[in-house]
């Protein structure tokens, strides 16, 4: 079609069309099976493993020219990992970029779902660092297979029982292992458990790459997400307990900033595109410099 | 399926025993290493609430027997048909996820080295608790109290539940075994040399450990040893093997005290007398 401007000494989105195209027939199978690990022939990037070489995958094997591409990074549009992937996008593939949830028709994230609701026809890649729930647990790859097929999940819950008996509490606050469709077990990646909610019934899709460990998979629109948990001990999402001091929102996920060596610290949005909309939208926090004025 | 499973440990499990036929049937049980034999035309009937004792020396198919039995090994010919809930199955023609839930319901298996059947990584209660979460319990509280009134019938110490098998002697670690496998209730136990590897004296105390749950839960088991003194104390009766075959079989008192077969004769003799 008419390519936009991307650079001519690449293919459309730095994979060539045929590895795009195992790449599509594992994400497909993905959604077919949702929370199923579909193994892939995942390809070296120009990046190092542990970057997000599988959600590039992903995200290259989903644009087309038309797309508008969000990239984040602990919620940030603006750390070194975001910006080096947005750039890697718009010189290999030519499509625009954008910084807004809303604009953005895939979005690649590392450790974050963007607080603003997802709508449907958009896309979420995620970046997974290892995709198997019970990889601390049982070490072998054909147990863990074994136990997928089987439904065989007992272990998962020993985890969470070990997280009681140490710690009074589930003290597992971010990868928290999530049931799909009462059937497989899956890593949400390391999301926190703050985010958990917000995997169940998203209009949009949800994609999950692991490079190294090449694996696919995903979450169809609608899914139903349950994160495990027990009867007497059930499952908190949880965050900071304060406001954003720069945007005043109460119910997002906030990263915590140390401001000098006195004890001082400030909580603000680690969405630094929600925080932004908010801001524009006249909102204010403790610290906002409008009020310091 | 899981309803119907209680997790509660105090029941008294022989009304349970469904029938009045054997609990275990295995006719012509045969499993071969390419040109060797592991074992070879096995066939026996297991009562509920008896012990059977399987002796032998080393590499007379003692091991192949019990994995073949337990669904650990597929044998090459033959049935194991176990009397389960539903009626009698064969368990070697059993899909493998029925077979998992029958060893961890109904079935148990306690291995030589409690390495082998613990997780090491994961505190007593935790190693305890596995079957119980696998098979549905959801409630943190009943997991552990259950967990810890096992430990106490296993005489270990309610205040070491969050500790790792790691930090216990050998002769705990196989008590943590045996509860862990137990507190399912199981209808039948499998046991592999479970007295191997520790000294005498603990020996004794895990010996009269296994008789008094044996007798209180009804158990039947399938205990294979090399030692004729734990076949004399636990089994009331005893399979003789040898070269992969049965060569004799009969009650425990019988087999010892008249051994027919000249190998059997030979295996009694050699016990030394202290």
């Amino acid at each position: 079609m008419n390519a936009p401007h991307h650079d001519p000494d690449y293919n459309f989105a730095y994979l060539d069309e045929q590895t795009k195209r195992m790449i599509r027939r594992a994400i497909l199978k993905g959604i077919a099976v949702p929370g199923y690990q579909v193994p892939f022939a995942s390809r070296e990037m120009p990046m190092p493993y542990g970057w997000g070489t599988g959600g590039v995958q992903v995200t290259a094997a989903c644009l087309v020219p038309e797309d508008r591409l969000k990239v984040i990074d602990q919620g940030a549009d603006d750390t070194t990992n975001a910006v080096s992937i947005r750039r890697f996008f718009q010189r290999t593939a030519g499509v625009e970029a954008t910084e807004k949830t809303t604009e953005a028709s895939v979005i690649q994230t590392r450790h974050r779902i963007p607080e603003t609701p997802l709508t449907e026809g958009q896309i979420l890649v995620y970046q997974v660092p290892i995709p198997e729930p019970l990889r601390f647990l049982e070490p072998r790859e054909s147990e863990t297979r074994r136990m997928h097929a089987l439904a065989d999940y007992g272990l998962m819950h020993v985890k969470l029982y070990e997280d009681i008996a140490r710690h009074g509490a589930i003290a597992t606050s971010y990868a928290y292992p999530v049931e799909v469709e009462g059937r497989y077990v899956m890593d949400p990646s390391p999301i926190p458990k703050f985010d958990n909610p917000k995997l169940g019934g998203n209009p949009a899709i949800q994609l999950f790459g692991a490079g190294r460990e090449q694996r696919i998979y995903a979450l169809p629109p609608y899914t139903a997400v349950r994160s495990l948990d027990f009867e007497d001990y059930p499952f908190e999402p949880s965050k900071a307990n304060h406001d954003c001091d720069l945007c005043g929102a109460s119910g997002s996920y906030l990263d915590e900033v140390i401001t000098d060596d006195q004890g001082s610290r400030m909580f603000v949005c680690s969405d630094t595109d929600y925080c932004e909309t908010r801001r524009n939208a006249g909102h204010r926090g403790r610290l906002s410099p409008e009020e310091a004025r | 399926m899981e309803g119907a499973l209680s997790i509660s440990s105090k029941e008294n499990r022989q009304i349970r025993a469904p029938g009045d036929g054997p609990l275990l049937r295995v006719a012509g049980l045969s499993k071969f290493y390419g040109a060797r034999t592991g074992c070879a035309d096995v066939s026996f009937d297991l009562w509920p609430g008896e012990v059977l004792g399987i002796v032998g020396e080393s590499g007379s198919g003692k091991s192949t027997l019990l994995s073949c039995l337990a669904g650990h090994l597929t044998p090459d010919r033959g049935q194991v048909i176990f009397e389960t809930r539903e009626g009698p199955r064969d368990t070697v023609a059993m899909a493998e996820p029925e077979r998992r839930l029958l060893g961890r319901t109904d079935w148990a298996f306690v291995h030589q080295n409690p390495r082998d059947g613990l997780r090491m990584g994961v505190s007593a209660g935790g190693n305890v608790g596995e079957r119980l979460m696998a098979v549905g319990a959801r409630n943190f509280g009943a997991i552990r109290e259950t967990a810890a009134d096992w430990l106490g019938r296993v005489e270990i110490d309610a205040a070491r539940i969050d500790d790792r098998p790691r930090q216990f002697s050998g002769g705990m670690q196989q008590r943590l075994q045996i509860a862990r496998n137990l507190v399912t209730g199981p209808r039948l136990v499998f046991m592999d040399e479970p007295t191997g590897g520790l000294d005498v004296s603990v020996q004794a105390r895990l010996l009269d450990l296994l008789r008094g749950l044996v007798r209180d839960m009804g158990l039947a088991v399938i205990i294979v040893t090399h030692d004729l003194a734990v076949a004399r104390l636990l089994a009331h009766r005893l399979m003789v093997m040898k070269d992969g075959r049965v060569i004799e079989q009969g009650l425990t008192d019988q087999v010892l005290d008249d051994p027919q077969a000249a190998y059997t004769q030979l295996l009694v003799s050699s016990v030394l007398q202290v």
